[in-house]
């Protein structure tokens, strides 16, 4: 099996395939399209960020990051019930959609799919707060739209020398 | 299938809600759905519960997916009842330990109620 490289064509490929993953995570579980967007991820005094650790083959996380009203959006239309603030439902339901688009992102590369392992999601949610990834050459953010809403995935990598 | 008890092991209480949505729109009657949020809950409550069928998660802290389903083989606790694997690892490697740990099926996330009844109805339709 061929080993990552690196290549500009390949960083190409995973921002692809993860517009490929973000829509494919929410046509089928969210039932509304995600598609890549121009417009940034709205500003909101209160936003929410799911991490998921990549590590083997690729080391670093994706984290989906959003504000507290798509949130509850995704939220709500993935448990059919309305939530009144980013509880612990909201948490949740956006961990797991980020694990989701962190797996099926994975699942589309080869050199991926079973060389690289996810950690269970970590959830951040709140005001005035940054997320750093110390070791990243790789930076690949992505923003989405579906319905009104926007959010941003990025991913965070290293490759093997 | 009418009558059927379900257990659910995923540490995401929106995911449990999810697949027994999934299951109920696939066509299970469920009668009884008991949840577990990691392989240890699981266990426990397959030492005091009967259930048909049990859905699992693979990645989940305080004892996986793969682990639950080798200490349910080695205990023999819920002797003959299917066991499911719905998880986000998609590689060949994970499905094909899934199977040697003892699941019947696996079904990867995202999925659509079509997939959860191809792989989940054949598997309790009685001998």
């Amino acid at each position: 099996m061929a080993a990552l490289s690196g290549t500009a064509t390949e960083i190409a490929q995973f921002a692809k395939d993860l517009d490929r993953a973000a829509d494919e995570v929410f046509s089928t579980m969210v039932g509304v399209r995600c598609l890549p967007a121009e417009l940034e991820t709205a500003s909101e005094r209160e936003t929410i960020s799911a991490v998921i650790g990549l590590a083997g083959a690729i080391s670093g996380s994706l984290v989906l990051h959003g504000g507290r009203r798509a949130a509850m959006r995704i939220a709500e239309r993935l448990t059919g019930e309305a939530p009144e603030s980013l509880d612990a439902t909201v948490r949740d339901a956006i961990g797991e959609v980020c694990n989701m688009v962190a797996g099926a992102w994975k699942g589309f590369n080869s050199m991926l799919a079973s060389a690289c392992l996810l950690s269970t999601p970590t959830v951040v949610a709140g005001t005035s707060y940054e997320l750093f990834s110390q070791r990243a050459p790789v930076r690949i953010e992505r923003t989405y739209s579906f319905e009104e809403f926007t959010l941003t995935v990025t991913i965070f990598c290293e490759l093997p020398c | 299938m009418s009558g059927t008890r379900v257990l659910i092991v995923d540490d995401s209480s929106v995911m449990r809600k999810i697949v027994e949505r999934a299951l109920r729109q696939a066509g299970l009657d469920l009668n009884r759905v008991l949840e577990a949020g990691s392989g240890r809950e699981g266990l426990a409550v397959l030492e005091r519960e009967q259930v048909d069928l049990i859905v699992s998660d693979i990645n989940m802290p305080n004892m996986d997916g793969l682990e639950f389903l080798r200490q349910v083989q080695s205990r023999s606790l819920a002797r003959g009842v299917p066991v499911v694997m719905i998880t986000t690892e998609s590689g060949e490697e994970h499905v094909r330990e899934a199977l040697a740990a003892g699941a019947q099926g696996y079904i990867r996330k995202p999925f659509t109620p079509d997939q959860v009844r191809d792989r989940v109805l054949p598997l309790l339709v009685p001998a």
